[in-house]
């Protein structure tokens, strides 16, 4: 039983985990995108609606993340080439991958979908407890494990990772520098989109595989909340998603078990310990200061 | 003088008579606030087969239009106040939490009728509520999951604390424990009406707890997609979900508001509106069961003698003698809950081993 509650632990953080990566990176280049929850809903539409036009499960994965950057792309194009305001521009996005994923989606309602299987390596996946956690999962939740570190490394370790980060702390002397500020910024912005697609298509995909509109739920905006709460490093938002995760599905088992506490009170501790460990992490002031893109949400006009 | 009043009150006449003329050739507009997105494919999508019904019933006759989504609370207020001044002449709120809301706006509007589901105020003559008995639909999944479950527990995903749910929760219960008085229920509250992923999360946490048939009162069919993944049996809820579980789904209840609100919609327009306060179950075919599935044939025939009986009147789900969770006497043998007790409900009865939240 253990071995099934991390299982759905893991199905419940991968999603999180992968959209909050993408954000952090958008974030780390200085700029904030509050669209995740409208890229991911789109993401969630496409990959379905191409897994079951084309019948490969894969194929509605690229699509989901095709469709993320796109409208990544929009809104970079909005808020770097146009200055347009960063929070107001991404809350526009939010609301237009709503609507636009519900029309686009209307026909796909009450239609099962495919499914992406797991991926099984035998005799290791037969292991007590993480057998099946480990080794019998299905692709993305292995995808979203490297990711966080390819982006971990990326960051801290390459030297491009170093000019984004430079980009995010301050754009004026990274631009004296001679770095393209707003290309990389246009780049790091897509790849928060493309994360945010493809963290849709987890959903309609391989959690729930079916669509129905607002399926997200608001996990775009969790994601946007756990990559402050990771301080804008990456293992740490493994450890946000995973704690999070982990909250939600211990207090389902708990309310089964029938434990004697207020429904309400459980469903709303994912929330409580969040906010508790941010509270806790973020009394060093000065660590905090250091880990923050110092430049976020400002825009940035290169002077010609 | 006399003659002018006579010319007056002829011409006050002629004019009454045209503006009724012309009012009755506008399209009368009928206008729906929804809780959940209409492609939910549950509750709300239900609601909006209701719309198209009206729409294709009453044709050019009628005119439309819906908010979706529209979360219980100071929004609902807003969003019905906006109905009410676009001209809506009739507004369908469709969500126990719009009570409160539904009645406010009724109270500033009192030209327009206000039609609240699954409520009990009516605090002005313009405000009708309507509810559909869904608990006859509980008792016989009840009286099946008791039949079918090896393992003796069924897993119910719960929403929230209201008397609707409640009821549901107790009228699956005496289904189930009528066939097996020691058949128990894990109850789950999702604290939502609608999250795919967390619906889904609560099924799996309840299959991992060792319950081998499913039901629920949210709104999705993540439940669904669940029990079939896990092989376990599982209820539609709201909708016919066959296809989301082919060899999971054992029946499920379906909500059909089409004829109701086609009814109410024409009263409006031949000015016969009432207030009123309709409780139909599966006797008005308010309350329809999806066909009876992936059951022996036996059960098959014990879930529709059940529902015939029901829908007859010769049976009603609460009938004592029916205790409280805590032991005390709630009804005598063979007295019958009155409906006001049923739409108020915030206990449970004797078996159920959960604690209500309060």
């Amino acid at each position: 039983m253990l071995e099934s509650i991390l299982i759905t632990v893991a199905t419940a953080a991968t999603p999180l985990l992968i959209a909050a990566l993408g954000e952090l990176v958008a974030e780390r280049s200085g700029v904030l995108n509050l669209g995740v929850e409208g890229m991911m809903i789109m993401g969630a539409i496409t990959g379905f609606a191409a897994a079951l036009l084309t019948g490969s499960v894969w194929l509605g994965v690229g699509a989901a993340i095709l469709v993320g950057a796109a409208f990544a792309l929009l809104f970079a194009f909005l808020t770097l080439s146009l200055v347009t305001n960063q929070v107001a521009t991404g809350l526009a996005l939010t609301l237009f991958g709503l609507g636009l994923s519900g029309m686009l989606g209307e026909s796909f309602v009450g239609r099962p979908g495919l499914k992406l299987g797991v991926i099984d390596i035998p005799v290791l996946s037969d292991l007590p407890v993480v057998g099946r956690l480990l080794f019998g999962q299905d692709p993305l939740f292995y995808i979203s494990l490297l990711l966080t570190l390819a982006v971990a490394y990326f960051l801290f370790a390459t030297r491009a990772g170093l000019m984004l980060r430079a980009v995010g702390d301050n754009p004026v002397s990274a631009h004296a520098q001679g770095i393209n500020v707003v290309a990389i910024r246009y780049l790091a912005v897509m790849f928060g989109g493309a994360c945010a697609g493809l963290a849709g298509a987890y959903l309609s995909l391989v959690y729930t595989p079916q669509w129905v509109e607002n399926m997200t739920a608001g996990r775009g905006w969790i994601a946007l909340a756990l990559v402050v709460f990771a301080s804008w490093r990456p293992w740490r938002v493994v450890a946000g998603a995973y704690l999070f995760g982990g909250v939600t599905i211990g207090q389902l088992h708990a309310q089964a078990q029938g434990v004697d506490i207020p429904s309400q009170l459980l469903s709303s501790l994912p929330y409580l310990a969040t906010i508790a460990v941010l509270v806790i992490i973020s009394r060093n002031r000065r660590l905090t200061m250091m880990n923050t893109p110092a430049s976020l949400g400002r825009p940035f006009v290169p002077e010609r | 003088m006399r003659r002018t009043l006579q010319l007056f009150a002829a011409a006050a006449v002629a004019l009454a008579t045209t503006g009724g003329v012309q009012a009755q050739e506008e399209p009368t507009k009928a206008c729906f606030i929804y809780v959940g997105p209409i492609g939910d494919f549950g509750w709300t999508y239900q609601h909006h087969q209701g719309l198209l019904q009206v729409e294709e019933e009453l044709g050019d006759a009628v005119e439309t239009a819906y908010l979706e989504s529209v979360p219980e609370g100071a929004d609902a207020e807003r969003a019905i106040e906006r109905f009410a001044r676009s001209g809506c002449d009739i507004i369908f709120t469709t969500s126990f939490g719009y009570m409160d809301a539904t009645n406010r706006v009724a109270g500033r509007f009192p030209d327009v009728k206000f039609e609240h589901a699954t409520g009990y105020k009516r605090e002005h003559p313009n405000v009708a509520t309507y509810n559909s008995r869904f608990y006859e639909g509980r008792y016989i999944q009840g009286v099946i999951a008791a039949k079918v479950s090896e393992a003796g527990v069924a897993g119910y995903i719960a929403s929230f604390p209201i008397p609707e749910v409640v009821m549901g929760i107790n009228a699956f219960i005496l289904g189930a424990q009528s066939i097996d008085p020691d058949f128990q229920v894990k109850v789950v509250w999702a604290n939502t009406w609608f999250d795919p992923g967390k619906e889904a999360d609560a099924a799996k946490a309840l299959v991992d707890q060792g319950v081998d048939i499913i039901t629920q009162h949210t709104d999705s069919t993540a439940p669904m997609q669940v029990a079939a993944e896990r092989g376990i049996k599982a209820f539609g809820q709201a909708s016919d979900m066959i296809e989301f579980g082919p060899e999971t789904q054992l029946t499920a209840i379906v909500d059909d508001w089409g004829p109701y609100y086609v009814e109410r919609v024409k009263a409006v327009r031949e000015g016969t509106w009432e207030q009123v306060d309709i409780w139909a179950g599966l006797k008005e075919g308010h309350v329809v069961m999806a066909p009876y599935t992936n059951m022996p044939d036996d059960v098959k025939a014990l879930a529709e003698e059940t529902e015939e009986k029901i829908r007859s009147g010769e049976f009603h789900p609460f009938t004592g003698p029916i205790n409280r969770q805590d032991g005390t006497q709630w009804l005598a043998e063979g007295e019958v809950a009155d409906d006001a007790t049923l739409l108020g409900m915030n206990f449970y009865i004797e078996g159920v081993d959960d604690q209500l939240p309060n």
